[in-house]
């Protein structure tokens, strides 16, 4: 996975669109135009894939398949999506993708604050240790853990169950590290004062402590929430029977089955994995930004 | 830790607002509280992530297959020699070199363009900021596989990449079936996947270069390209060492390009470590593969360490 350091907590960005440390307008004058068309040409190598995505998903098989190619389709259908839901049950993939990544999202939300507090604001022995254990683990490749993970969820039984697809993402360690980091910059006072008011830790922590770590609880959501989603290899490994396919592998397994040669569908299926996440992102687009700033971690 | 722990309790210090505990039994009871803050992560992250990590270490000093898991009895003890088998193995070196090709080309190649398109939009440019960030990123949310499906169009030898290549005159490769050209394939798909995180965090790191330094500089006659290297540059250090980390521990791990677009081949000159590793769990060699998952678990914790020391010793 990847590995955050402590160089960019969530500061620097603010400063980014209107800060004072801002540039004198005179600079750049000359070379603005041209800035403007080379970031201009870049973008747009940048989205031509997704472009070209999107119109061939419309196209009908001969369409595709003819030379030289058609940018614009010709006769357009929507037959490539209609049988994503009448044949293939792409609603099925859709719900399985998102009770796994909802539940890894809460489970996350929940357990990586809980130990965050403990280790942002207690003392107890062994805190140094268990810290630095979760943060070596970052650089553990995930091959590592591959094996014996796959040996000990089919042991358990849990192999094609909702259990198996969420259970082993449900710590993350950059999780506790941006709990933790954020949580270190709340005041002891306020804690404090709640402790001498005579509240409990577990109220200080649920009515003192979490009203205000709504920053890092959005960014840990939003990653945690993307990496579900788009998680391949362990799903595909860990689902085995149809129904319980995430998009993902539903895609994956169906663009290499019978219907590998049926463009215009697997178009679509692309389609229509890519279009819930790129919505949430070009609506969320700020906290996105702002979660890798942070971290520095997608 | 607890060495004052019997001594006796100094009341003034006393914070409680139960006052009559001594300081032992209540730092005793605040670290049983702590923990039970931390056992809900503690207990998952154990199962999950522990017992896998030395499971794995222990299995690779075995002969461990996918027979014994019914039966792990039958499991004999080898030492080192599937250490051995591994670098003996030519495929094996094979998808080492192929991986650290992609890790040599790609790191510099991702940080040079997620650097230059930073610059670009730091450089004072206001409109369309906003449309150009989400441009950039947008390959950074989307899912591998959906992605792969149009790619594979794109690479084809008649696709879009060489109708493009054919406009100014180059004749484009069969870049997917061929040794020589299905690597910088997989290495130009990683840099358009990653280059918006290193852009972002770069520009966050941008923020931090003295606006004032700058100007000094350019009325003292330094051009463009002068103040980029003795200002810009310097002061991007450490945003630059968490770019190069961030995308060697990724980057070391290179699988899912090629998983989903070539299978490791033409003749595995797109085999990588992880794909190396992942075939031979599925060829039942449990053993062979956790060693395998080693050796590049010390490759990223070596290379990482190389790169703090590397980037950090002129601070």
């Amino acid at each position: 996975m990847t590995l955050p350091t402590e160089t960019l907590t969530p500061g620097p960005l603010r400063t980014e669109s209107g800060g004072p440390a801002r540039r004198p307008r005179r600079r750049g004058q000359r070379g603005r135009p041209l800035t403007y068309i080379l970031l201009l040409l870049a973008v747009a190598a940048t989205i031509l894939p997704f472009a070209w995505m999107l119109l061939g998903s419309f196209k009908t098989q001969g369409e595709l398949l003819r030379r030289p190619a058609t940018w614009w389709p010709q006769e357009g259908t929507l037959a490539n999506y209609t049988s994503w839901f009448t044949e293939l049950h792409i609603e099925k993939f859709f719900a399985n993708s998102l009770i796994v990544a909802v539940v890894t999202v809460l489970g996350n939300l929940l357990f990586c604050s809980m130990i965050g507090y403990a280790l942002a604001k207690m003392d107890f022995p062994g805190k140094r240790f268990l810290f630095l254990l979760v943060m070596v683990t970052l650089m553990v490749p995930g091959v590592v853990t591959f094996v014996p993970l796959f040996v000990m969820v089919s042991k358990l039984g849990l192999v094609s169950t909702y259990p198996a697809l969420f259970l082993p993402f449900l710590a993350s360690p950059v999780g506790v590290f941006l709990m933790r980091q954020f949580m270190l910059g709340i005041p002891d006072s306020i804690i404090e004062a709640a402790r001498i008011d005579g509240a409990s830790e577990v109220r200080t922590f649920t009515r003192v402590v979490m009203p205000l770590c709504g920053p890092p609880l959005a960014t840990l959501g939003i990653l945690t929430f993307l990496g579900s989603w788009n998680n391949f290899l362990w799903p595909l490994v860990a689902a085995q029977s149809e129904d319980m396919y995430t998009l993902p592998v539903a895609l994956s397994l169906f663009s290499t089955g019978q219907n590998a040669t049926n463009y215009g569908l697997l178009l679509a299926g692309s389609v229509l994995v890519i279009t819930p996440i790129v919505a949430l992102f070009v609506a969320l687009q700020r906290f996105f930004i702002q979660s890798v700033a942070a971290t520095g971690i997608k | 830790m607890s060495t004052t722990s019997s001594r006796t309790p100094l009341p003034p210090a006393s914070r409680s607002p139960r006052g009559a505990a001594g300081p032992s039994s209540r730092r005793r009871r605040q670290a049983l509280i702590a923990w039970m803050f931390a056992v809900p992560f503690v207990a998952i992250f154990a199962v999950f992530m522990l017992v896998p990590l030395v499971s794995s270490f222990a299995m690779s000093f075995t002969d461990f297959t996918s027979r014994d898991v019914q039966n792990p009895a039958a499991v004999g003890f080898v030492g080192i020699k599937q250490y051995a088998t591994l670098f003996a193995n030519a495929q094996f070196v094979h998808s080492m070199l192929n991986t650290a090709y992609f890790v040599l080309v790609g790191i510099p190649l991702t940080m040079a363009v997620s650097l230059a398109l930073a610059v670009a939009l730091n450089s004072g440019i206001k409109r369309f900021r906003t449309a150009f960030r989400v441009g950039f990123y947008t390959p950074v949310v989307t899912s591998i596989v959906a992605v792969a499906v149009v790619w594979r169009f794109i690479l084809q030898p008649d696709g879009l990449l060489n109708t493009i290549l054919g406009a100014v005159g180059i004749h484009g490769p069969d870049w997917l079936n061929s040794t020589t050209w299905a690597m910088p394939a997989m290495i130009l798909m990683a840099v358009w996947r990653n280059m918006g995180t290193l852009m972002i965090i770069f520009l966050a790191g941008l923020q931090n270069v003295s606006a004032e330094m700058l100007e000094a500089a350019e009325v003292d006659g330094a051009n463009a390209w002068q103040r980029f290297t003795r200002i810009t540059l310097p002061t991007l250090r450490p945003t630059l060492l968490l770019g190069a980390v961030l995308l060697s521990v990724g980057y070391l791990q290179f699988f899912e390009e090629p998983f989903v677009m070539t299978k490791g081949g033409p003749l595995d000159s797109t085999l990588s470590i992880s794909y190396f590793t992942y075939n031979q769990f599925g060829f039942g060699k449990y053993g062979l593969a956790s060693a395998a998952s080693y050796v590049l678990f010390v490759a990223i914790a070596l290379l990482s360490l190389v790169q703090f020391r590397a980037l950090r010793s002129k601070d």
